[in-house]
């Protein structure tokens, strides 16, 4: 008998503490499958990062760094000038990277340093209880904007794939959503070309992972699933907003 | 005979990085410390090392502790309020016990404050700047050679200990130009960084991190960094005495301030007066057995700093009741340096008070 699915070898075997219907499972097997793929596992440094995703080296068979809250770039840009045969990523959430973490992580990828960024956009400060992100949506409510997100006084919710793509040291910069099999099977195949850049030395990638939080939205994780459709991937379009040729 | 060399303190600590085997420097541009980077951003590449110009002093902080968990020898450098930027990365570092160096060429504050030599960050260097509760051995030159030797002496004790280790200097020493014999890297026995990520190459996967959630785990690992320091109290506490075996009153002082009170009391020797010098070179661990028996032998101890007082606390925390203990500082800023001469009027005032 052909066995069709398995779990990929570098994770392991173990059950997650995510909340029901998060999608920070999904994105961690993404991950893994384009680590496999590349066959890095025994050579790859993760950085783990402040918030629900700390806990990565529980669930990735790899070595791992934990970096203070947003300085995971830095992290990752000194393991890798010291480990230039590497293989290096980091795994943030939004609060982690786009906001107290946004001047590593822009002069990180302005540096072009060849690692390899997974960002996780759920537009909610999750471990700590669902407070206002830099890419929480306007009027949309959190424990700290419980009138709703006001743009005259928050401003408006980063797009960070974007931002990215404009910086001259990025070769690669995509934003993908896990909501739907298509969506996670293109998710797939970006994560893939991402880590391959790495892989390649082609130079910094970034993917931006549009994420579900059910417990934080106050949600169940049906509902919470169909918010990603109906309501952030109009503001945070899914595509490749960079890839550069090497 | 070695060659000697004439060079400024910065320069010689960035050299003394090198001989040490160092080969990854992170840092940030402020005054008066910048020799350091550049220096490090001119021979490193020439070693096939890495220099990062941060982003910021927390970037940097976090480079050196990113590479330092490969297990690589690496420093950053920097001066007061770019060091209070490093204290979390240096927190960070503590906890999950990754090697490193960091150099301070103080200035004066509080805030933006000036660019004098000062001795303000005694207690932030000292006390663990960082939150959460640790120590990290620092070591205070008072000479070009001295930042050469214990900058070498500092990647010993980093690695020793798996501790970030600083070394606390300030502008006298830094800017200041003389002699230097660049001496080789001593040959310590040092042990295996088993713990540092490579990529788990089929082995068991490594994690350098800081994050105890377990039962009792953040507790014990606490006591475990508690009795490191215990060791670091024992076996690694460096002091200099000069003329303090008949003295009837030490004068005590760290790093450039000890330069001035050296020739201070040497002119009180002049004097007739029986007066010492004890210097602490560790400020942490705290040569407090040594400076207890100098003073506990003299009676009275003299603590000058270039601030409002800071290190006067460990000295009287060492001595306890075994002597009188009096403080004169001068903060820092600009003219705020005393000359030998104003030292000496200090000591003289000092001895006629109790000694005569």
């Amino acid at each position: 008998m052909q066995q069709v699915f398995k779990r990929p070898q570098s994770l392991k075997d173990v059950q997650t503490h995510f909340c029901p219907g998060c999608h920070h499972g999904t994105i961690h097997r993404l991950v893994a499958d384009a680590m496999d793929l590349y066959g890095v596992q025994d050579k790859t440094i993760g950085v783990a990062s402040v918030g629900c995703s700390v806990f990565l080296y529980g669930y990735f068979d790899i070595d791992v760094v934990e970096a203070p809250h947003g300085r995971a770039p830095a992290v990752a840009t000194g393991v890798k000038r010291a480990k230039p045969d590497n293989f290096v990523f980091t795994y943030q959430g939004d609060g982690d990277l786009a906001a107290i973490g946004t001047a590593e992580i822009i002069h990180a990828a302005n540096r072009g340093e060849d690692i390899t960024v997974v960002f996780v956009n759920n537009t909610t400060y999750g471990m700590t209880g669902g407070q206002m992100a830099p890419t929480t949506l306007v009027g949309q409510k959190t424990s700290t904007s419980p009138y709703g997100r006001d743009k005259s006084k928050d401003g408006s919710p980063i797009r960070m794939a974007e931002l990215m793509a404009q910086l001259g040291g990025v070769a690669y910069s995509a934003r993908v959503a896990v909501d739907s099999p298509k969506h996670v099977l293109e998710a797939k195949k970006v994560m893939r070309e991402a880590f391959g850049y790495q892989a390649e030395g082609k130079g910094f990638s970034f993917v931006e992972v549009l994420s579900s939080c059910p417990t934080n939205w106050g949600m169940n994780p049906l509902k919470a699933n169909a918010r990603i459709g109906e309501e952030m991937i109009p503001y945070f379009p899914l595509g490749i907003f960079k890839k550069e040729e090497a | 005979m070695s060659k000697r060399l004439f060079v400024k303190g910065n320069e010689a600590a960035a050299m003394g990085a090198v001989e040490a085997g160092c080969r990854y420097y992170f840092g940030y541009p402020i005054t008066p410390q910048s020799d350091i980077p550049e220096y490090l951003s001119r021979e490193l590449p020439k070693l096939n090392g890495e220099f990062i110009q941060a982003e910021s002093e927390i970037g940097a902080i976090n480079m050196l502790l990113g590479a330092s968990s490969c297990g690589v020898r690496a420093m950053t450098s920097s001066s007061s309020p770019g060091i209070s930027l490093k204290q979390e990365g240096i927190s960070y570092m503590a906890g999950a016990e990754l090697p490193g160096v960091i150099i301070n060429i103080s200035r004066s504050g509080p805030g933006l404050g000036g660019i004098d030599a000062s001795q303000s960050d005694y207690f932030q260097s000292v006390k663990g700047g960082g939150h959460g509760g640790y120590h990290i051995p620092v070591l205070a030159p008072n000479s070009v050679q001295e930042m050469y030797d214990l900058t070498m002496h500092a990647f010993d004790l980093a690695d020793l200990y798996r501790t970030p280790v600083m070394l606390l200097g300030d502008s006298v020493i830094g800017q200041m130009k003389e002699a230097l014999v660049p001496n080789a890297r001593p040959v310590r026995e040092l042990p295996e960084k088993g713990w540092a990520v490579r990529g788990k190459s089929g082995a068991e996967q490594r994690v350098v991190k800081s994050l105890f959630l377990g039962d009792g785990e953040l507790e014990a690992h606490n006591w475990r960094l508690h009795a490191k320091y215990q060791v670091m109290k024992e076996k690694e506490c460096i002091s200099e005495e000069y003329e303090t075996a008949d003295a009837r009153l030490i004068v005590t002082g760290f790093g450039s301030v000890a330069r001035i009170a050296h020739t201070a009391v040497a002119m009180a020797r002049e004097e007739g007066m029986k007066v010492g010098l004890f210097r602490p070179v560790t400020l942490f661990p705290f040569p407090e057995k040594a400076l207890a028996e100098a003073a506990g032998r003299a009676g009275k101890v003299l603590v000058v700093e270039l601030n409002t007082g800071q290190m006067v606390e460990d000295v009287r925390l060492s001595v306890g009741a075994a002597a009188q203990v009096c403080f004169y500082g001068r903060p820092p800023g600009a003219g705020s340096l005393p000359s030998p001469e104003e030292l000496l009027d200090v000591i003289r005032k000092q001895y006629d008070d109790t000694a005569r």
